[in-house]
């Protein structure tokens, strides 16, 4: 329940910050959150390219395929590390690991 | 040339190949062996079942058509997948811990177990199913075609082909779809097969990409060049059709009945979502790489006016390549099979979940013990289901005649099953989120849907032309393809716009306006909250009776093997010696969630219910499970009451302590009075006996004064331990009341006349007779010596010159008091709190006493049960004796 991290039954007020390694586990958790909201704004972005008015000044389709695969490729890099940091978060000593709180 | 016969041999083997992996797969499972049947791998390869026949052929010919903007259809589930941390996984866990069948089963499991809401999203999703089991038979004969056309024999027949690929696939899904009746158990012969048909769909389109790219254009950058060249070689896409496909495919990821039954009913583990959120993006890229080229290279090779949903199997047969055009078409097949399985799976799960059994279960209402065995009633509705729906899909295609109006259905079908969206969302995220709300928004939707995207492209076979163009009524703001007056729309945009917004607005608004009954209430707060506490509600209380009807449902349900073995495994969890388990709340709900897994939570509620009665749910459970403030609040007020419950009792320590210490100074200060008490009369004993004994010729007159002193002080030392003796014995508790009856006023005749006998004083006793006749049952002796002190007090200390001493009883509020008011001076103030301590004397010891009296007086009162005060403002001093009433009507 609690937001500390601080295990030590000595320490009569909760720790305001968590210790290092819970820190960076939130920060994940947050990137994962963030990451389809990226995924949404690099696919959202070709909206924003010139639209076709004469067949010279628009974007050629390669190009565009070009970018979209790249984007895919790179948001599946992503999500790979992220599940393998995840992985090693579960197996973790923290129960807390698998909690889907925010850190508010 | 390959000839029809072969491939139709090519694909009967295939089907013997499938309906092999799936029965191994099977038999292994069953055998406890093949981990791998239950790895990330089969997992995310199941999910490729998204990839139908409609996006095997029709991503070529979508992109033959407008460019790029197939690959909506495959970013919209990237984006779900990339999200699977605080959207899937939800969906996962809360699809496990309610033992959820399908989409329509979470759907009416999150709203309280309505099975109103399960048949709406039941009759949405077959709607929305069959007319895409027609788009996949479709593309199968289409493909089918295809070779015959180029098969000089020429026996093919388009409408029995259509028949007997339905017919073989309502098979294999009754074969391998209802072979557990436990629905949430794993089919993982379905899996494998479907598993080992994502693997072929693949390769078929990967390698006809390679062979596009490498054998025709003659690699990466001919072909670049070729697709710039092309017609559609522009970046050239509708912003609002780009947004709204992916938002619309990546709904439909979600809420599609097969999706959900291999994502969340066919998920072994969690965990598997880790790797399926990278490898099922990738398998949607590898799907998507090679479909432009393929496009490409088939508007550029083949004549104008083919077509380009088929350029997957006409370009190699151009080309010549006929075993790559046979892979190819492999791969449809495949694509269209599995998809067809699974959603015949899921929808003939969800119609014999929530409508054949509610019906079923409707006609044996009222008896207590179901007859018939309901396994086989479930799995006759299950197999049933999956003919009817196959037999549905069979003739919409036939009705439909297979033209292009089926084309576009794969977009109808995603818009019409995303108007479940809202209320998978809101429940899983929103406690406020209501049954109601649920049903209206649902119902909003669907009609919307209907009204401006089903009906309309039906080419006006149900919607007659002029209703499309004026509106109904001739009310132009009705205009199915343009509401509100809004014109231009993409009328796919149009629908999707419209409909899933009203039917958020009207389920947010519906859910804010109503009130959720109790059990939604629970369920909300286990589907929000399902990462605290996943723990259903407890909602059931039974009596021991019902063990036994429960055991033969639940037989009837589950087989008598596993129900056996569940209720045995209860009962030696309960620690009882009989076989059959009490009917706890717990023993209940775990036995509900058992049942659900076989015919859906509504279901099992209802027949639960039937057995046991209604449910209750107590304010207890609510807050139980309310959410996690409601833990902790509960925590904290749990400390608040221990810590409240320690100050207490360190409080009563204290007090015992300061009780102890003062009692132990009480001794002291009593013993050195007691000393102090005794000193002076014994003092004056030894003078005057020493002045008797050592002084000669005293004179008689002084001897006898002086032996006088000395008898005084004498009996003043006896009358001293005769009160400690008496305060001793009334203090310890051990006196012995004597009990009897007499009226106050003779008691107070006897004490006034002893207190006054032989005294010299002048005290005049004021009585009122009258009011004394009240009869008494007490210690009369112990009472009048209370009186008697009393008097002689006024008559010792009373300084009037004309001393008065006025008695009065009454009966107040059922108590006899009685008052002995003086006229003197009476007692200061700062003393009147004393003279009822041990050895406190007022005003000095001019009277001789050794302050006790009063002391012996309050202890006397409290053995009898009533209570002596003194009576402050009554002029002099002022003494109020009280006994309870108990005595008084004791003696009546």
């Amino acid at each position: 329940m609690s937001e500390s991290e601080d295990r030590k039954p000595q320490r009569a007020r909760p720790s305001l910050f968590l210790e290092r390694q819970s820190y960076r586990r939130r920060r994940l958790m947050d990137a994962a959150r963030l990451l389809p909201i990226l995924g949404a704004a690099l696919i959202a972005l070709p909206l924003l390219w010139p639209s076709q008015t004469s067949p010279e000044d628009g974007v050629p389709l390669s190009s565009a395929i070009l970018y979209i695969f790249a984007c895919w490729v790179f948001l599946i890099v992503v999500s790979l590390i992220f599940g393998f940091a995840a992985k090693r978060m579960a197996t973790g000593d923290d129960p807390e690991a698998e909690s889907d709180r925010w850190p508010h | 040339m390959a000839t029809l016969n072969v491939l139709i041999l090519v694909c009967l083997g295939y089907v013997v190949l499938l309906f092999g992996v799936a029965f191994a797969a099977d038999r292994m499972a069953a055998a406890g062996r093949g981990a791998w049947l239950r790895s990330p791998l089969i997992y995310t390869l199941s999910l490729s079942i998204y990839c139908t026949a409609w996006t095997f052929y029709g991503a070529v010919g979508n992109a033959a058509r407008s460019g790029l903007e197939f690959v909506t259809i495959y970013l919209g589930p990237t984006l779900v997948m990339l999200s699977w941390w605080w959207g899937l996984r939800k969906l996962v866990r809360v699809g496990r811990s309610q033992r959820v069948t399908s989409i329509a089963d979470l759907i009416s499991s999150r709203y309280g177990k309505s099975n109103t809401l399960a048949i709406c999203v039941t009759i949405l999703a077959v709607l929305g199913g069959t007319p895409y089991i027609a788009l996949q038979l479709q593309s199968i004969t289409l493909s089918f075609s295809i070779f015959a056309e180029a098969d000089p024999s020429g026996l093919y027949r388009e409408g029995s082909s259509v028949f007997w690929v339905a017919a073989g696939l309502a098979m294999f899904a009754i074969l391998f779809g209802t072979r557990n009746l436990d629905a949430n158990e794993r089919h993982h012969g379905v899996v494998t097969a479907i598993a080992l048909e994502s693997v072929v769909k693949l390769f078929a389109l990967i390698a006809v990409g390679v062979f596009v790219v490498w054998g025709v254009a003659g690699g990466i950058g001919p072909m670049m060049a070729r697709i710039d060249a092309s017609e559609i070689g522009q970046w050239n896409v509708d912003a609002g059709r780009w947004t709204t496909f992916i938002f619309l495919s990546a709904a439909a990821f979600i809420c599609l009945p097969r999706m959900f039954q291999v994502m969340v009913v066919e998920n072994a583990d969690e965990g598997h979502l880790r790797t399926a959120a990278w490898a099922f993006p990738l398998y949607l890229l590898l799907m998507s790489l090679f479909v432009v080229p393929i496009a490409v290279v088939g508007l550029d090779l083949l004549p104008e006016g083919s077509n380009p949903d088929l350029f997957v199997l006409t370009v190699p047969l151009s080309q010549g390549n006929d075993w790559l055009a046979m892979l190819s078409f492999i791969g449809g097949f495949s694509s269209a099979t599995s998809m067809v399985i699974v959603t015949a799976m899921a929808l003939s799960t969800m119609v014999s979940n929530h409508l054949v059994m509610p019906i079923w279960l409707s006609t044996q209402e009222g008896s207590g013990s179901v007859s018939g065995d309901v396994r086989n009633v479930v799995l006759v509705a299950r197999r049933v289901s999956i003919a009817v729906i196959m037999a549905m899909g069979y003739y919409y295609y036939r009705l439909s005649g297979g033209g292009a109006a089926l084309a576009s259905i794969g977009l109808v079908a995603f818009a019409g099953i995303a108007q479940i969206l809202p209320a998978l969302v809101g429940g899983l995220f929103w406690r406020g989120a209501t049954r109601t709300g649920a049903l209206i928004g649902l119902t909003v939707g669907f009609v919307l849907w209907i009204y401006t995207l089903l009906l309309p492209g039906m080419d006006g076979a149900l919607m007659p032309q002029s209703v499309l163009q004026n509106g109904p009524f001739g009310w132009g703001w009705l205009r199915p393809q343009a509401l509100f007056g809004i014109e231009g729309m993409d009328p796919m945009v149009h629908t999707v716009m419209w409909s899933l917004s009203l039917n958020a607005f009207a389920f947010c608004a519906a859910s804010l306006l109503s009130f959720p009954s109790p059990l939604e209430r629970l369920q909300g707060a286990q589907f929000v909250n399902v990462f605290d506490h996943s723990v259903a509600p407890r909602g059931w209380s039974g009596s021991v009776a019902q063990s036994e009807d429960l055991m033969i449902m639940t037989q009837r349900i589950l087989g008598a093997g596993p129900a056996q073995e569940f209720f045995q495994a209860e009962a030696r969890a309960q620690g009882g010696r009989t076989s059959l388990p009490e009917p706890t709340p717990g023993f209940l709900e775990r036995l509900e969630r058992e049942l659900s897994g076989s015919v859906g939570a509504a279901t099992a509620h209802a027949m639960i219910g039937q057995i046991v009665g209604g449910s209750s749910v107590s304010v207890e459970d609510l807050l139980a499970v309310a959410d996690e403030s409601a833990q902790m609040l509960e925590y904290s007020s749990q400390l608040e009451a221990k810590s409240a419950e320690l100050s207490r009792t360190a409080r009563k320590l204290r007090e015992a302590n300061t009780k102890l210490t003062q009692i132990s100074e009480q001794k002291d200060s009593f013993l050195s009075q007691v000393s102090h008490e005794l000193r002076t009369p014994m003092t004056s004993i030894r003078a005057f006996s020493e002045i008797m004994r050592d002084t000669d010729g005293l004179t008689p007159e002084e001897q006898t004064r002086y032996a006088a002193i000395i008898h005084d002080e004498a009996l003043r030392l006896t009358r001293l331990l005769d009160d400690l003796l008496d305060l001793s014995v009334l203090e310890s508790g051990r006196v012995n009341l004597n009990m009897s009856g007499e009226s106050l006023s003779a008691v107070l005749d006897r004490a006034v006349s002893s207190a006054l006998a032989g005294s010299r004083s002048t005290l005049t006793v004021r009585r009122t007779r009258q009011s004394e006749r009240i009869p008494l049952h007490t210690d009369l002796d112990r009472l009048g010596q209370v009186f008697i002190n009393l008097i002689s007090n006024a008559q010792k200390y009373c300084d009037a010159e004309d001393p008065v001493l006025t008695i009065s009883a009454h009966d107040v509020g059922g108590q006899v008091v009685i008052d002995f008011a003086d006229n003197g001076s009476g007692i200061p103030p700062e003393a009147q709190s004393m003279v009822f301590e041990k050895f406190a004397r007022v005003g000095g010891d001019k009277a001789g006493g050794a302050g006790l009296g009063l002391a012996i007086c309050r202890e006397i009162m409290q053995r009898l049960g009533g209570e002596i005060t003194y009576l402050p403002g009554q002029g002099g001093a002022a003494f109020r004796v009280r006994l309870p009433m108990a005595y008084r009507q004791a003696a009546q």
